[in-house]
């Protein structure tokens, strides 16, 4: 089975129709634009962008990295936002704060930044009970112990019945570079390595079974996790054996997906992602949800789980040293850049037919029939 | 034997693929009827492990994709009646009518909500008496069983406000239409594999004959497709028109008895019910008889029943009937692709041209039409 792509004729007019700039031409706001695929880009770049377009935003990472100079020198600082409306907010693995903590540590850490500081933001609904706000900061307690952070600044606003789903919580985040480490979606260079930390899929399967619309019975739990001492780990053994820069990019691929985050690094960097099926791990619990609720792991939320992509001469020494860590130890490398087709992620199927995994349009739904 | 990776084994698909090389290098043109196979086909790559030769066919039995515009139109409007709660399966959500979809109309305040099982919404309907709960009914013989029984518990238990907006179709009539209809050139049939659980294999009968063609009904792993179409070209060469029964782990010769009696309590065939891209089909529809009347929601709501004609750049009807392959249509990729469809090929995910554009855009197809054509 040749590994060469080989594009078919109107893959020319295809793609050209999909890099033009993302127009929101919608009038309403749908869930779709909150799916994390195509229409969540339409509406950030196509309008949020536009509207409060700067240097920093342009670049569209994770996190914004800046640097501030004080009394002692320079200090590269990483800023991050996300907030957290999940339902139910108590699930296996895990609740609305234990993700509020990790989320953000996370998305901090995936620019290689030691994770410092978390703002916490709570909206809560009329009737929400104390016994419950309780057993959440207790997550939230354990969660920014166990990452090393303090919540050093809060709100609280009350909503009246109705307005607002039990609880949203948003945390921001603050944390300090200490490497000369420059990570970004855009670096990944052909013959670069694609590492994946862990099994995917478990986060959201969680969420879909804990619902409670379909009556399964499992022991999935959501893989919530803080991945920064993972990450200063991989960071130290680039550094060790050839240079920091040899890890180009890291992200954790939470809503929409490892496939819309492949999807993200391949646009950004201008490279094909291409990836082998029979190297990626799925748990056999969420594989077997997944194929009954219809629904492709690939594109499945992980909320403890990052992608990195690294130089070639260190891919196998990291994948090692992320094995020795409690939350990489089934930590792989799934596939690899190539020059084209540019802006594509390519799958090699199990089965030696290949495909397109695609950004979805909107949200993932499950199949009739 | 957990049935799923047994049949993902990517060994056996190569030995099976050689196979089918190995027994003619005549050009064929393989129909596979059903959505879910044309899911597969691409998801897997299947296309890419077929010889030059073999050319699939992707045909109309995508429930979604059949429902013309005025029918969407129809549910949009029930939809959006004050005091509905309006449930449908996922796939119908995304679907556009002529002037939005039920997704949008959600986002302007229609009450729509997803569910997995007619079941669903009964429940619904029990937890909420001062609404109107209805049913968006889509699907073959493979869904109109859950639908049959969910009307027949509705009886029992009494409950007053749970209609059923009906637009489960048959596949054998859409099957015959295709069947003579002049300008198709097919050799044989990948036939479907879940509505064949409920109405068996007999019904397919007539195609082999009376138009001497074979059928091979399947399953929806890979490998269940690659040795379907091992046994359909087989009988090609071997110059036979029989139904063969691949999926016999769950289809049997008579289908689910059961399933087809609630099916005759419940539903009667409609005179007609019209198809997006194959027009008007004499009893190919199912509606609630009189009997269930009371749960049929094109009687309590009034709706529009407009026939629209589909956007004239929209070629749905041609793909779905095999004539046009997704890449031929001209607003392909440009003016339609799953984010703004134009029509609902490109938004079923069992739509032929949704399966094209997300997975297959890679693959040689045009250059392997182009060599088996070329002869070379």
């Amino acid at each position: 089975m040749a590994t060469a792509f080989t594009p078919s004729p109107l893959f020319e007019r295809v793609e050209r129709a999909r890099r033009r700039k993302h127009k929101l031409r919608d009038e309403f706001i749908t869930l779709a634009h909150g799916s994390g695929g195509k229409a969540m880009h339409e509406l950030v770049e196509g309008l949020f962008l536009e509207y409060l377009r700067n240097p920093m935003l342009e670049l569209l990472e994770d996190q914004a990295v800046f640097e501030v100079v004080g009394g002692s020198g320079p200090a590269r600082l990483a800023f991050s936002t996300d907030s957290y409306v999940v339902t139910p907010i108590f699930f296996p693995g895990g609740d609305i704060g234990k993700l509020a903590v990790h989320g953000t540590v996370n998305d901090i850490a995936m620019s290689g930044a030691r994770p410092l500081y978390l703002s916490a933001g709570f909206i809560l609904e009329e009737g929400f009970p104390i016994s419950d706000l309780k057993r959440i900061l207790t997550s939230m307690r354990e969660a920014a112990a166990e990452a090393g952070v303090a919540v050093v600044t809060g709100d609280t606003k009350v909503v009246e019945k109705g307005t607002a789903d039990k609880i949203f919580i948003n945390t921001s985040g603050i944390g300090l570079i200490e490497t000369p480490v420059k990570l970004s979606a855009a670096n990944a260079q052909p013959g670069d390595k694609v590492i994946l930390s862990g099994t995917i899929g478990d986060h959201g399967t969680t969420i879909m079974i804990a619902r409670g619309e379909l009556e399964l019975e499992t022991e999935i739990e959501s893989d919530s996790a803080p991945l920064h001492s993972l990450v200063s780990e991989m960071l130290a053994e680039a550094a060790r054996s050839a240079d920091v820069a040899a890890i180009r990019c890291l992200r954790d691929p939470t809503r929409g997906g490892v496939a819309t985050t492949l999807n993200e690094i391949a646009l950004s960097s201008e490279v094909c992602i291409q990836i082998l099926e029979q190297s990626i791990p799925v748990r056999e619990e969420v594989h077997g949800a997944c194929e009954i609720l219809g629904l492709d792991p690939l594109y499945v939320a992980n909320e403890g789980k990052l992608l990195a992509i690294v130089a070639p001469e260190i891919a196998t020494q990291i994948v090692a040293r992320m094995r020795q860590h409690q939350y990489g130890t089934d930590a792989c490398i799934i596939g690899e850049v190539k020059s084209d087709p540019a802006g594509i992620v390519a799958m090699v199927t199990g089965f030696g037919g290949s495909r397109i995994v695609d950004m979805l349009a909107g949200e993932q739904l499950p199949r009739i029939c | 034997m957990k049935y799923i990776d047994e049949y993902r084994q990517g060994d056996i698909a190569a030995r099976l693929a050689e196979q089918i090389a190995a027994l003619t290098d005549r050009p064929l043109k393989l129909m596979e009827i059903c959505g879910g196979h044309t899911h597969s086909i691409f998801k897997y790559g299947i296309e890419d492990l077929l010889p030059a030769n073999i050319e699939m066919i992707h045909g109309p039995g995508c429930p979604v994709c059949v429902i013309p515009l005025g029918r969407v139109d129809d549910s949009m409007s029930i939809a959006q009646t004050p005091g509905v709660i309006f449930t449908t399966f996922g796939d119908a959500m995304r679907v556009p009518g002529s002037r939005t979809s039920l997704l949008g109309a959600k986002a302007a305040g229609a009450d729509v909500r997803m569910v997995y099982s007619p079941l669903d919404a009964l429940k619904l309907a029990k937890k909420y008496p001062d609404k109107d709960v209805v049913f968006f009914a889509l699907g073959f013989e493979t869904t109109a069983p859950s639908t049959a029984l969910t009307v027949l518990q509705a009886a029992k238990d009494n409950i007053p406000n749970f209609t059923v907006f009906c637009n489960h179709i048959m596949i054998v009539p859409a099957l015959k239409a295709l069947l003579d209809s002049p300008d198709l050139q097919l050799d044989g049939f990948v036939g479907p594999g879940h509505v064949s659980t409920v109405i068996g294999t007999r019904p397919y009968d007539f195609v082999a004959q009376e138009y001497r063609k074979p059928v091979v009904v399947a399953g929806f792993e890979p490998l269940d497709v690659l040795q379907s179409v091992y046994l359909l070209v087989r009988q090609i060469v071997e110059g036979r028109a029989e139904v063969e029964n691949q999926y016999a782990r769950v289809v049997s010769r008579d289908g689910n008895r059961k399933a087809l009696e609630a099916l005759f309590e419940v539903f009667e065939p409609r005179d007609y019910f019209e198809w997006r891209g194959l027009g008007s089909i004499a009893h190919s529809g199912m509606k609630l008889n009189a009997k269930y009347a009371r749960f049929d929601a094109e009687l309590k709501f009034s709706v529009p029943g407009l026939r629209i004609a589909d956007p004239k750049a929209c070629q749905c009807g041609e793909i779905l009937k095999g004539v046009k392959k997704p890449w031929e249509c001209k607003v392909f990729g440009t003016a339609c692709t799953p984010e703004t469809p134009i029509g609902s090929c490109m938004v079923s995910s069992e739509g032929a041209c949704a399966a094209y554009y997300n997975f297959g855009r890679l693959s040689k197809v045009a250059e392997r039409t182009a060599r088996a054509t070329s002869g070379a």
